[in-house]
């Protein structure tokens, strides 16, 4: 009896293409909707969670002053101090690095290409904190480090644009006046946290970018590396205590400076893009139902037109069963066949806002699946009622219908 | 009431030989309640032998549509029994009156009624696809049935896409692709003009000539009427008076 009313839904549905089509309008939105915006929101999460593990995960950050700013009014705290770093270093439980860093930026030159980039003074710690491995070449020696030479290990966008593939090690580049001698080539990264491209850098010995750029002794920042058997909130407390005393903060009174725990923005980035995909979904979800509403009014409408047919079905000896299957199928055949295209115009809409949006290409084989049974669920909450009403005709008022 | 009214006027034809396929027992039907009630039917007794030819005539309000309505299984009496090859149809719900129309009837209308946008095949294919029959016998079924209409170079035409006789004569086809028992025809050539009524006409002697279909035909016309064997005349919602034009058996005339 199914193959029956299948074959009696289909033909009818390919009888009325247009017709079939406005009614599935609403449903190939709603999926589509639904589908874009479950899929866009979670390729945004995973972008988040992506920018902000390459802050580095298990990686604290200090920075002198509150915020990611320096905070308006009042006076300027102070930066860090070298014995800072080397104190948070000693000094606390499950610190396996502290890589402290200065910083300025300049225009770098190697035989007649420049390139405007960062430079990054920071010891070897670094590149241990980071876990950012060489391509090329070798890090600092204790001797260079120590005596501040002018010694640098450059980024892939900086090779890039100096030496245009070429192998930079054993070269010298000028870097804001200075030459330095190239050591080794950072392996590539992409991009970073919030957009920045990480590559894109210079890093010499802290000492040298202290003695030749900064003038002074002052830390901007200090990236702190956590053992992975310690929780990192009890590592931000005590590192939190003993700034305070050592910058003499008492009681009351806030710190000023901040660290950040990347794991912590990950987590709160993570909250907020499921809170905004939830709000937006729902809307979809909203369009999707009102698809609903758009099947159970025109299979409304075709019964009202199709009454004569109805009475010329039950005349030949349908059973009302079968009346109502046939109604109930072509709405559950009409929802369904809406929910397929509104599925593929969900991926190709996914793949062109993905590409504005800057976020990966994402298939979710899950929310594909729950919004094709939703779909279908759609066909027989809101195609049953037509059909019932199509089954309680009478043959004889039906058959006299004009 | 209405017994009354059947005991006294109430007019019963009983055929020479065999058991009536259809036997009406003081039937009476009426609509609408109380104050505004209408009794259409006022005891009807009729019997019908399997392999007639009958038609039915009567004035408009006569009550020949509500017992068509009722001998096509589509309606049941208010009051009174009707019997369909021995079988109680006042007793029987919707959907077993669906089935027995499945299975022992063919209807035939005025308008033809057939789907639009289908296909004469696929109209004539539709009580076999409703009986569940498999792919290939109803194709050859239907077939067949177009053949004997003499349409069945015509199966891939819509409706739109043929006259209104030869859309009447696919509304045959579906009606006897079933092989019913009985096929009732409400003024199959009210919307012909008399060339097609007559091929209509003959079509329906010659399936209950060599198919032994019991047929059951409304008609104005005395004309189309002369076709049949048998022609019950109604009137005020009871049987005024039925004419045996021929024998069982015989061959009418054909004009």
């Amino acid at each position: 009896m199914l193959g029956t009313t299948l074959i009696l839904a289909l033909r009818s549905i390919s009888r009325h293409k247009l017709r079939s089509f406005l009614t599935t309008l609403g449903i190939i939105i709603g999926v589509a909707a639904v589908v874009t915006m479950v899929t866009l929101g979670q390729a945004t999460t995973i972008a988040a969670q992506k920018s902000v593990s390459a802050l580095g995960s298990n990686i604290l950050q200090v920075r002198p002053g509150q915020g990611f700013g320096r905070g308006g009014g009042g006076p300027r705290p102070p930066d860090f101090k070298p014995a800072d770093a080397i104190a948070i270093r000693d000094q606390i439980a499950g610190v396996t690095a502290v890589a402290a860093q200065a910083g300025t930026s300049g225009t770098a030159i190697y035989e007649g290409a420049n390139w405007s980039t960062t430079v990054n003074g920071t010891t070897n710690a670094y590149f241990q904190v980071q876990s950012w491995p060489l391509a090329q070449g070798r890090i600092f020696t204790a001797a260079e480090e120590a005596a501040g030479k002018s010694v640098c290990i450059i980024g892939n966008t900086v090779n890039d644009n100096l030496y245009r593939g070429g192998s930079p090690i054993g070269t010298r580049l000028r870097i804001a006046g200075i030459s330095c001698d190239v050591v080794g080539l950072l392996s590539k990264r992409g991009q970073g946290g919030f957009g920045g491209d990480q590559d894109d850098v210079i890093i010499m010995p802290l000492k040298t970018v202290q003695r030749r750029f900064t003038g002074s002794t002052d830390l901007k920042l200090m990236l702190v590396g956590v053992d992975q058997a310690y929780a990192s909130s009890a590592v931000q407390a005590s590192i939190e205590n003993l700034l305070r005393e050592r910058r003499n903060i008492n009681g009351g009174k806030d710190d000023d400076f901040s660290i950040f725990d990347a794991a912590q923005i990950a987590a709160t980035l993570t909250q907020l893009t499921t809170l905004l995909t939830g709000i937006v979904t729902t809307v979809a979800a909203i369009s999707l139902i009102v698809g609903g509403i758009g099947i159970m009014n025109i299979m409304l409408v075709s019964v009202t037109e199709r009454t004569r047919e109805i009475g010329i079905r039950l005349a030949i000896g349908a059973v009302a069963k079968e009346v109502l299957m046939q109604f109930l199928v072509e709405a559950i055949a009409l929802s369904m066949l809406g929910g397929v295209i509104g599925l593929i115009v969900a991926q190709l809409a996914v793949f062109g806002l993905s590409g504005v949006m800057k976020v990966d290409f994402l298939f979710v084989p899950q929310i594909n699946l729950i919004a094709f049974g939703i779909s279908a669920l759609i066909g027989v909450v809101f195609g049953y009622f037509p059909a019932r009403r199509a089954a309680s005709l009478n043959p004889i008022d039906a058959l006299r219908h004009e | 009431m209405a017994s009354n009214a059947a005991d006294s006027a109430g007019t019963s034809y009983v055929p020479d030989e065999g058991a009536p396929i259809i036997a009406l027992r003081r039937v009476t039907k009426s609509y609408g309640e109380g104050a505004t009630a209408f009794l259409a039917l006022k005891g009807i007794d009729l019997d019908i032998a399997a392999g007639d030819f009958v038609a039915v005539m009567g004035a408009s309000g006569s009550g020949k549509s509500t017992t068509m309505n009722i001998l096509g299984c589509l309606d049941v009496p208010s009051a009174g029994t009707f019997q369909f090859k021995g079988v109680h149809v006042e007793t029987l719900d919707r959907d077993q009156r669906a089935l027995l129309r499945r299975r022992y009837l063919g209807f035939v209308f005025q308008g033809f009624n057939l789907l639009a946008r289908t296909t004469a095949l696929e109209n004539v294919e539709l009580p076999l696809l409703y009986r569940g029959d498999p792919r290939k016998e109803r194709r050859a079924a239907a077939m067949a049935a177009l053949d004997k209409v003499g349409l069945a170079d015509w199966w891939d035409h819509t409706p739109a896409e043929l006259s209104g006789g030869q859309q009447q004569r696919v509304a045959i086809a579906r009606a006897i692709v079933t092989s019913p028992a009985v096929l009732l025809a409400d003024e199959p050539t009210g919307n012909l003009d008399s060339e097609r009524s007559v091929e209509i006409m003959r079509l329906l002697q010659g399936l209950n000539r060599d198919n032994g279909i019991t047929v059951i035909m409304v008609t104005h016309e005395p004309d189309m009427a002369a076709f049949a064997r048998t022609i019950v005349h109604f009137k005020d919602g009871l049987v005024e008076r039925v004419d045996t034009q021929h024998a069982v058996g015989d061959v009418p005339a054909l004009i």
